[in-house]
């Protein structure tokens, strides 16, 4: 057997065999992202359906900045968190480096700029098309958009899919401010990083295949929500959108 | 109706005219530009209560615009617009837009956003939907109703806002024959002295069609737009059977083909 299929096949075992190890970086790395996600939707979601409907002076200043927020490297992200929690930053006092906290903070700024750009989108198309008669009701901005927000609820959950898979995903923020610490803030992602470093090829395989798992998961997810929204509306407006690892 | 974004400039009331009758609305050579585009050129127009006045044209004579203006929608570049400050106004378009909801909670939305709490905003829907005929279909998503559906509870949430002014912007475009009788028999009906506010009290409307046999039907007066400009303003029996001028008869022969 190549080192391939064995690597493989030991992968599987870890799998099936409940290994304590493996499903504990498992949840943790669930859990961090989940969190990460729960606060940058909070914050994008709003800030996102607002920006989609508010027209201001230095509106297109701030989407370019926020354009370019999202193809900010993790590891960038990772370096600027480190500076804040480092015990010389500013946040530094709050003691969160190499902590869950700084894991989760490092993330959600990570997708805070995809929630907030594709509810931006999103939100913007739906003004453009509806805007004028909610208007005509007696709509403000700020109610506008949060009823449009709220139309769009079906393409908004596929976007917090989205985010998710890309925190789930990501290595270099989590690395740098997680200290990737045995038993404490080693994530799926770190955890293949070093593995595959030292040669533990069937740990790595197996957090790999799971991290797939979780990637598949989320884009089942994706097409069964539009699936459900063909039933409910009798037709998709929304976006198409997926997680890729 | 609260919270309208009104254009008007701050100007008093329009005066009375000969016959003693409050105009609604005033234009006084109001224009509207969208960067080249000249969209309404100097355009003079009164709306009296009661009036059933139809705005005919061909596609970007300005019809839409000038519901827009007379909405509070879209601000006049130029000129004035005066209006009566006590009168509460709804308007149409030729796809409704309802939100992902059930048909009552769509109409109840607008009593809401009118300032009506949710509670009593949610009974006076009942109440609208009853009047147009859509009381079974309460509960439905609104995204799920036929066109004819979604504009009849688009006039349901207008009715509940019990407007004096309806203005409906090509309301029948898009709909099928037999949908298109049924939203014309409701804009007949309130535009008879059945709206909202009682029976005594007719619904103003303005509304733009290219359909010149609803024209006839519905209207009492008829503006023809070209260009941004208005071409005629005359009773109706008078745009049908008297003279006109030659590219409003152009259209008129045009359209009744």
């Amino acid at each position: 057997m190549s080192t391939m299929t064995q690597s493989a096949a030991t992968a599987l075992d870890l799998l099936t065999s409940a290994d304590a190890a493996l499903w504990t970086i498992v949840a943790r790395s669930l859990a961090v992202s989940a969190t990460a996600c729960a606060l940058a939707c909070g914050a994008g979601l709003v800030l996102g359906a607002w920006l989609g409907v508010a027209r201001f002076a230095g509106r297109g200043a701030v989407l370019a900045v926020l354009n370019t927020l999202l193809a900010v490297p993790s590891v960038v992200v990772g370096l600027g968190v480190y500076l804040l929690l480092s015990r010389s930053g500013p946040l530094g006092a709050w003691g969160w480096l190499f902590s869950f906290k700084a894991m989760v903070l490092a993330q959600a700024i990570l997708v805070l700029p995809v929630v907030t750009a594709l509810t931006r989108q999103l939100v913007e198309d739906a003004e453009r098309a509806h805007g004028e008669q909610l208007r005509s009701l007696g709509a403000g901005p700020l109610l506008r958009s949060l009823l449009l927000a709220w139309d769009e609820r079906y393409a908004l959950l596929t976007v917090l899919i989205a985010a998710f898979g890309r925190a789930i995903s990501e290595v270099g923020a989590v690395m740098i401010v997680g200290g990737n610490i045995d038993g404490f803030t080693r994530v799926m992602t770190t955890a293949i990083a070093l593995e595959t470093s030292k040669g533990d090829l069937p740990l790595a395989l197996a957090l790999g295949f799971v991290l797939l798992g979780v990637v598949l998961a989320l884009n089942v997810c994706i097409a069964l929500l539009r699936r459900w929204r063909e039933r409910v509306d009798g037709a998709v407006t929304g976006p198409t959108i997926g997680v890729a690892a | 109706m609260s919270a309208r974004p009104w254009a008007e400039t701050p100007a008093a009331t329009p005066a009375c005219d000969a016959s003693g009758a409050s105009p609604l609305f005033e234009l006084q050579r109001v224009d509207v530009r969208y960067g080249r585009l000249h969209a309404l050129a100097a355009v003079d127009l009164r709306v009296v209560p009661g009036e059933r006045l139809a705005l005919v044209g061909a596609n970007g004579s300005g019809k839409s615009t000038l519901l827009r203006v007379l909405h509070g929608l879209a601000a006049p570049t130029a000129g004035q617009l005066l209006r009566e400050p006590a009168s509460r106004q709804a308007m149409l378009f030729q796809r409704p837009f309802m939100l992902r909801a059930s048909a009552l909670n769509n109409v109840a939305l607008g009593l809401w956003l009118g300032g009506v709490p949710w509670k009593p905003a949610r009974l006076q829907a009942l109440a609208a939907l009853r009047r147009v005929g859509l009381l079974e279909a309460a509960a439905q998503n609104a995204r799920t109703l036929s066109g004819g559906q979604q504009q009849r509870l688009a006039l349901a949430r207008a009715w509940a806002r019990r407007p004096d002014v309806l203005l409906l912007d090509e309301p029948t475009a898009s709909l099928d024959p037999h949908a298109k009788r049924e939203v014309e028999a409701l804009m007949a009906d309130f535009g008879a002295g059945h709206g909202a506010a009682g029976p005594a009290h007719p619904v103003t409307m303005v509304f733009s069609s290219h359909n010149l046999g609803q024209v006839k039907r519905l209207a009492s007066r008829v503006v023809y737009l070209e260009h941004g400009r208005v071409m005629a303003d005359l009773p109706v029996h008078d745009f049908f059977h008297g003279p006109l001028p030659e590219a409003a008869r152009l259209f008129v022969k045009g359209e009744m083909v």
